[in-house]
């Protein structure tokens, strides 16, 4: 199903059109910011000689830092009066940043949200309990507005309070939810716990945390649920900027309104498609806070064009952030990348830490991992047999000689909060 | 011929190889009055397998792994050998003539004199072939 079917399938050389036009209206209007103006000047860029796509890529890069540097307002390209609602990002890794919406902004925003939730099937009649923050994070007001637009029966139930949220879903019917995946599972915990049935729910739309295909299927078989992954930043809007469509096999971001680069965050350069780097955005519909190039901090890759549903090229599905990314002997490794290794090797838990040192001029990866507890037979062959099997599948997947440790089972650190799994210590000495 | 009284619970715990893993798992099994009768200790690559006979292995079990301890029940067998020198050449020996292969081995003396644990591909295998050559193997109710 479709919102806005002409724009959501539009052929390349149209979209590129578009993109054109949208992307020369967006660096004439950054020139209202004073970053901006300073930028083009450093690097010796006139607004006009912006005159294809890939000029873009004369211009610099907008980081997090110049956003949190700009505060409150310095990235507003109007007038405060033209500003009809602040929100603040969610400081998962830092200050809070500030992003304004005109008027405009909220209506493009909601028609975003309305195609993703109609692509994986939502209409008209569909119970849609939006269980995230609604205040200054983006999630809650972000969903709420493209459900209604779509006539959507709307609940705005938030967070807390998970009992009443599962009294909810039953007593109002809910079809579909939209939490963090962790909340998601912590409801399946406490809805088996209540014995609570939930036969009426039929979609899960789960994001603003990255999550793995085993969780998906975990969520699924307990909430008895299609599963979804919703991508968004607020520096993008918010959520609503990329979604699985009903392939769930990458997401579809909307070209229309963002200009989708991948780069090796290391030297910054544009990598090619498949291959994994971070993911640099230019708004290209944005009024309030236009931005140029951000770095989002997200690990993905283009994937090869052609969806059977329609809609143009997707990208892959959040693997991490760039913050995170190590260079071993000049390659890029990211944590995520050894905890899909270690999910399909059953012997092992999914808990895991990484130390890197430099020994000789050398660096030295160490990767400690417990042992499954259902898997320990008593004998040392046996152990030493997974220890193997780990550092090959870990050789094979990162192209990385690693040393692998078997830790007992429970006693590596657990997060909470964003996960602290790996320890650089070539600075140290 | 019954050979399951032959065969011996030895508890087999995973430990990460660091100061004062075997210091926990002596202090549980002192909380539980647990007596251990043999044991040792095999080490690979900054990991290793604690082996113990203990007289009550359930009880051992279930105590490690309430405090997060990996254990699990190994079957082993236990022949008597003579405390005197030649005492293992004798043991061995034989083993070797009827082709049974050792995974693994420790020794103790106690008041049943010396004794040598086993552990072997095929317990019901090596205790008929061990009783038959008129060796002597300890029941499992000897530790147990």
């Amino acid at each position: 199903m479709f919102w806005n079917e002409k724009t959501e399938t539009l052929k390349k050389k149209d979209l590129e059109t578009i993109q054109l036009k949208r992307l020369k209206k967006t660096i004439a209007q950054v020139q209202n910011v004073a970053f901006y103006r300073n930028a083009f000047r450093q690097a010796g860029i006139i607004p006009g000689s912006i005159r294809t796509l890939d000029d873009v890529r004369r211009v610099p890069f907008t980081r997090k830092q110049d956003l949190r540097d700009g505060y409150p307002f310095g990235f507003f390209a109007v007038p405060l009066s033209k500003v009809v609602r602040i929100h603040t990002t969610s400081g998962t890794t830092g200050k809070p940043t500030v992003v304004g919406y005109t008027r405009k902004d909220l209506d493009t925003w909601a028609e975003l949200i309305a195609r993703n939730l109609t692509m994986v099937g939502l209409k008209e009649g569909d119970i849609f309990q939006n269980m995230v923050n609604y205040g200054m994070f983006t999630g809650g007001l972000g969903f709420h507005y493209g459900a209604e637009k779509i006539g959507l029966t709307v609940i705005p139930s938030a967070t807390g309070n998970t009992r009443r949220q599962i009294e909810m879903i039953q007593d109002f019917g809910v079809t579909a939810i939209h939490c963090t995946p962790s909340y998601a599972m912590h409801l399946a915990e406490i809805a088996e716990e209540m014995q609570a049935d939930l036969p009426t729910l039929k979609t899960g739309l789960f994001g603003a945390e990255p999550w793995s295909d085993s969780m998906r299927k975990e969520l699924e078989k307990k909430l008895g649920v299609t599963a979804y992954d919703s991508y968004g930043i607020s520096e993008l809007f918010g959520p609503g900027v990329a979604f699985e469509c009903e392939e769930r096999n990458g997401l579809h971001i909307w070209h229309d309104c963002y200009l989708v680069e991948i780069i090796d965050p290391a030297t910054g350069e544009v990598v090619g498609d498949g291959e994994r780097g971070e993911l640099v955005v230019t708004p290209l519909a944005k009024e309030a806070m236009p931005l140029l190039r951000y770095r989002t901090g997200d690990i993905t890759m283009k994937l090869e064009d052609g969806c059977l549903c329609g809609r143009s090229q997707k990208i892959g599905r959040i693997t991490g952030r760039s913050d995170d990314m190590l260079v071993i002997r000049g390659i890029n490794v990211f944590p995520s990348q050894i905890e899909h290794v270690l999910l399909k090797i059953p012997e092992v838990g999914n808990q895991f830490m990484v130390y890197v040192d430099r020994i000789n001029h050398l660096d030295e990866m160490t990767i400690d991992v417990e042992i499954n507890r259902s898997f320990f037979s008593g004998e040392l062959q046996d152990l030493a047999r997974i220890q193997k099997k780990v550092v090959k599948e870990l050789r094979d997947a990162l192209e990385l000689r690693t040393t692998v440790r078997l830790v007992e089972p429970g006693t590596l650190p657990r997060f909470e909060g964003k996960a602290k799994r790996v320890i650089d210590r070539r600075g140290a000495s | 011929m019954e050979t399951d009284r032959y065969v011996i619970k030895q508890i087999s715990i995973f430990s990460e190889n660091r100061p004062g893993r075997l210091a926990a798992i002596a202090k549980a099994l002192t909380e539980e009055n647990i007596n251990i009768l043999a044991f040792s200790i095999a080490e690979a690559d900054g990991f290793g397998v604690v082996r113990a006979l203990v007289d009550k292995p359930k009880l051992a079990y279930d105590k490690l792994t309430g405090l997060g301890f990996n254990v699990a029940f190994t079957d082993v067998i236990a022949v008597k050998m003579r405390e005197s020198p030649g005492g293992l050449y004798e043991i061995a020996k034989m083993l070797a003539n009827v082709q049974i292969n050792i995974e693994y081995s420790y020794a103790y003396t106690g008041k049943e004199g010396g004794v040598l644990i086993l552990r072997v591909d095929d317990a019901d295998q090596a205790v008929r072939l061990i009783t038959s050559l008129g060796a002597t193997l300890l029941e499992s109710r000897v530790f147990q």
